[in-house]
């Protein structure tokens, strides 16, 4: 099925000669000190992706106490104080160490290998970036487990969050684990924007670049545009607590709305850098089993582009009980709701694409109907994100929105759109992508059990939440009392998240069982039209013997055809092509750095900077010192430098 | 296991055995702006539903049909016909529902005629209740109780003395939040009597969960009535014991944080307790009012709301008899 191995090498042996000279270049010192020095996005991406699972399940088993704590009214699980630090660190870890971080990092992963080049652009920022991101992490939650976790949400209003109600550090820890998060995701965003602008393969205009590649694209640049807001937002905050400044304090001429203003102006987008990523997998995985492309490309480019554009535009809807001047409402109003109408493109592009193709046919055995698992929870999202966007049109009325805003019902719906919209995406993607990751294939029979339980756990868990919140129980109550109707719709949702849990389970043992026995994959086990699926699984350290070359949207299909190289990238020394943003046009020969561990120290000194000005505010003058030495380190020019010259075709 | 039944009596035994409510639920409106926005729900579900409906049967559809032509792209200008027409669908549908949604946000913006004037003031974790008068000697303060004459609007003025709240009575009107600094603003018009339950929406801290608010709905002269009777100061205490308990209570440190009018309390940072006997529940919502709940939660209120401002004030078993006596009188 996969493309050829390009004609370019006369014959076997200059292929291996070829492939021996590549290795001894793009291989990494071995050893530990290897691991931590890599820059390879391969490496990066998988410990990206892993790390991020940890958190999701750490954030899911508290979820799962709070579920047993609201099993029944007047629960004695946890007490109001531990219930309060588990649903924040269950939202901020859930948002800020999984979320985002997971969808880039698969885009670490995945983005070179299908843009057919060699790295990321700034591989050593891409290490950087995972780095400060574990580091932030692990800081948190060791702070969670030493009961100085964050208090007051994974919103952190104001004055609730200020100096006066939330003393002591749990909040400080909060605000700089955000800190740690937008360093780490700013720095992935660049390296993707450049990597997707400059670096695709020669051909590669832009009618042609896959749409999991656009959904990046456009991520990556709300991520720009989006997290500068909370950084500056938690870093009122921050110094507001530690050095008396007033910005929040309505008393000395603050604001406690302007949280929430700078919050949601980040934190509404934030929903959609969670969901486009989501969108572009299940172009690929659509596009893939209906075997044709997807229907209506560029209405499906412009829905994503109009998706970030109308994002920033409705961040007052989390805002409508807060007294704003109705017209101004109404704006924000008709701003939500249209965001439906570039969703509904998609939606129906995906269904017109299923509707044309094949989606049922198994490659290579002809007679055979069956829906592969990666598919299988595509359709899942169907089910599940359409009806928590039909939910979203709802909150987006401001009368209606007055009753259900800050209800379980609201609860439901941002987890239909949530884990519907991009968690069912993702573990999708994780079935299809996972001979790339690994080499191996999941199992199928596995994968279908663990379809089964999530979806129905899932609809257990969140569906009674609807009928909760309209009931009149709000959120964030870590307890309530019986006679209200509530207990049953409680109780049910308890069960449901144990099924759910289960579903995701059996999931992780499916991957530990394919990593110690899993049946090996081909190149392209799927028959799948994209880049990354022309080379090996997993794919060597250089991605691509030879930069490929691109003529269509779908450069492997039809099946066997030989896929056209471009010789001329030096061998002994990383280079990558860089080409023109729009044509792809072969423009220079960019030689990427070799691995390092300087990205490793400025990450290191980055954390203490940071975690010191938890606690003092010279912690920052201080703390710049190592900073600037490891930085200093890092930009050292090098002995040998760089090639950058022109591209020349062959 | 007493607590949580006291607990569960004070939300008032409303719920039938269908497993809903009728005292705080959205779902039961009881007054203009719940059923206004009621209307919007309505709306929305018919054609929220129907569109997911027609999504799911169409993805069913393709996915049963399964003989396309693989890699060959048929048809694309059938398709694109389709996806116009499906794109003014829904564009229409949303036109409509953001017009419904406009023209019911009028209608609880609208400004009331002859309201009744209240001014609620949220405290961590308790409502300060105070009904305004162009006459201040008819100027009343209560505290975690809501009393409204049935079909006049009331206009409640919001204010926070600490963080954010929002005051939530499912059954009447949407939500609004208290906001320190600002003075925020909602209208109910009550169109049944009865019993209703009022909740704190926006996270406010430790105990959020257990800030809740009384809300009777009652008949324009039974109003009236209880409005005068709340004007009134306390009642003097009769029994031997209840005039000790009056003792204990402003000698006490009761007397720092709370008001009793026609005595020397006069703390203002806690709830008025004037006519605290008539009230039916105690720490917001928390506990049902009668003799025991009150002494339990005099002798050891952090067991019941724990991180509340409330301290156990030490004194003789004796002496705490004497206050129940006393405030039990407060009628």
């Amino acid at each position: 099925m996969s493309a050829p191995a390009a004609p370019v090498f006369p014959d076997d042996e200059a292929r291996d000669q070829a492939r021996k000279e590549l290795a001894a270049t793009w291989g990494e010192r071995p050893g530990f000190i290897g691991w931590l020095a890599t820059v390879d996005h391969k490496r990066i991406g998988r410990r990206y992706i892993v790390t991020a699972m940890v958190f999701f399940a750490l954030a899911g088993a508290l979820a799962l106490v709070m579920r047993l704590q609201l099993m029944f009214p007047g629960g004695h699980v946890l007490g109001p104080d531990r219930y309060n630090q588990f649903f924040s660190m269950h939202g901020s870890a859930m948002m800020f160490l999984f979320a985002v971080p997971v969808m880039e990092a698969v885009a670490v992963f995945v983005i070179p290998l299908m843009l057919g080049t060699r790295n990321l652009a700034f591989p050593r920022l891409n290490a950087f970036s995972y780095w400060v991101y574990l580091f932030g992490g692990i800081m948190i939650f060791v702070a969670f487990a030493m009961d100085v976790g964050p208090e007051g949400g994974w919103f952190g209003y104001v004055p609730l969050t200020g100096p006066e109600f939330s003393p002591g550090k749990r909040t400080d820890f909060w605000a700089q684990m955000i800190t740690f998060t937008e360093v780490a995701g700013l720095s992935v965003s660049v390296a993707l924007v450049a990597t997707i602008l400059a670096m695709r393969a020669p051909g590669m205009t832009l009618r042609r670049i896959p749409l999991y590649a656009w959904s990046m694209l456009v991520t990556s640049l709300m991520v720009i545009f989006a997290m500068p807001a909370v950084m500056l937002a938690s870093t009122f905050l921050i110094s507001d607590r530690l050095v008396g400044t007033q910005f929040y304090n309505p008393a000395e001429g603050g604001d406690a709305l302007l949280w929430q203003h700078l919050f949601w102006f980040f934190g509404h987008p934030e929903v959609y850098i969670i969901f486009l990523p989501a969108l572009g997998m299940i172009s690929s995985i659509v596009e893939t089993f209906a075997r044709r492309p997807i229907v209506a490309y560029p209405a499906m480019v412009l829905a994503l582009v109009a998706t970030g554009f109308l994002s920033f535009g409705l961040w007052v809807h989390h805002m409508f009980a807060a007294g704003l001047p109705p017209a101004g409402n109404g704006f924000y109003t008709a701003a939500s709701m249209m965001i439906a109408i570039p969703s509904g493109v998609q939606v129906f592009c995906w269904i017109a694409t299923l509707w044309t193709g094949t989606p049922r046919r198994v490659p290579g055995e002809p007679g055979r109907q069956r829906i592969a698992v990666p598919l299988l929870f595509v359709l899942g999202f169907f089910a599940l994100f359409v009806l928590g966007g039909m939910t979203g049109v709802m909150v987006a009325s401001v009368p209606l929105d007055l009753q259900v805003h800050d209800t379980y019902f609201v609860v439901a719906h941002f987890h239909y759109v949530l884990i519907g919209g991009a968690v069912f995406p993702l573990i999708g993607a994780f079935f299809f992508w996972f001979p790339k990751f690994t080499g191996r294939q999941l199992s199928e029979r596995l994968g279908r059990w663990s379809f089964w339980l999530m979806f129905a756990g899932f609809n257990l868990t969140f569906f009674p939440m609807h009928r909760l919140g309209l009931m009149g129980m709000p959120r964030r109550v870590y307890t309530y009392p019986s006679g209200l109707g509530w207990e049953l719709p409680n109780l049910v949702s308890t069960v449901g998240s144990w099924i759910l849990a289960a579903g995701v389970l059996l999931f992780v043992l499916n991957v530990v069982r394919t990593l110690l026995v899993g049946k090996p994959a081909g190149d392209n086990p799927w028959g799948a039209p994209t880049l990354e699926w022309a080379t090996s699984s997993p794919p060597p350290p250089w991605n691509f013997d030879e930069a490929p070359v691109v003529k269509s949207a779908t450069p492997l299909w039809p099946p066997g055809r030989l896929l056209p190289v471009m010789t001329g990238l030096a061998r002994h020394k990383r280079e990558a092509l860089v080409t023109s943003s729009t044509d792809a046009v072969p423009a220079v020969r960019w030689a990427l750095p070799d691995p390092g561990i300087w990205p490793l120290w400025s990450a290191l000194a980055i954390t203490v900077l940071f975690v010191w000005s938890i606690f003092q505010a010279k912690g920052v003058a201080w703390g710049a010192i190592p900073v600037a030495i490891a930085l200093t380190g890092w930009f050292w020019p090098k002995r040998s430098q760089p090639s950058l010259g022109g591209a020349k075709e062959k | 296991m007493s607590r949580l039944r006291g607990w569960s009596v004070a939300a008032v035994a409303a719920a039938g055995t269908c497993g809903c409510n009728r005292i705080q639920s959205a779902l039961a409106p009881a007054g203009d702006q719940a059923r206004d926005i009621g209307t919007i729900w309505e709306l929305m579900l018919w054609i929220c539903g129907s569109t997911y409906l027609l999504v799911l049967v169409a993805l069913a559809f393709a996915m049963l049909r399964g003989h396309g032509d693989g890699h060959r792209v048929a048809g694309e200008r059938t398709i694109e016909r389709g996806l116009a027409g499906w794109v003014l669908l829904i564009a229409g549908l949303l036109t409509v529902l953001t017009a419904a949604s406009f023209a019911v946000d009028r209608r609880l913006h609208a400004t009331p005629e002859n309201p009744l004037k209240i001014q609620v003031t949220a405290k961590q974790w308790w409502w300060q209740v105070d009904y305004l008068d162009p006459d201040p000697s008819r100027h009343l303060t209560t505290a975690n109780e809501l009393r409204l004459p049935r079909d006049r609007p009331a206009e409640i003025q919001l204010r926070s003395a600490d963080v954010i709240h929002s005051l939530w009575i499912p059954a009447l009107a949407g939500k609004e939040d208290l906001i320190p600094g600002r003075e925020n603003r909602i209208v109910m018009t009550p169109r049944q009597t009865g019993d209703f339950r009022g909740q704190c929406a926006e996270f406010c801290g430790l105990q959020h969960a257990k800030m809740a608010l009384d809300v009777q709905v009652l008949e324009p002269a039974a109003f009236a009535q209880w409005r005068n009777a709340q004007l009134a100061p306390a009642t003097s205490p009769v029994s031997a014991s209840a005039r000790h308990g009056e003792r204990v209570f402003v000698s006490a440190a009761c007397a720092l944080c709370h008001r009793i009018r026609g005595t020397s309390a006069g703390g203002v940072s806690g709830p008025e307790l004037t006519h605290l006997a008539s009230r039916r529940t105690l720490a917001a919502g928390t506990l049902k009012m009668d003799r025991g709940t009150l002494a339990a939660w005099l002798a050891d209120p952090q067991a019941h709301k724990p991180g509340v401002d409330m301290p156990a004030v030490p004194m003789s078993a004796r002496d705490r008899e004497a206050l129940v006596d006393y405030l039990m009188g407060l009628r």
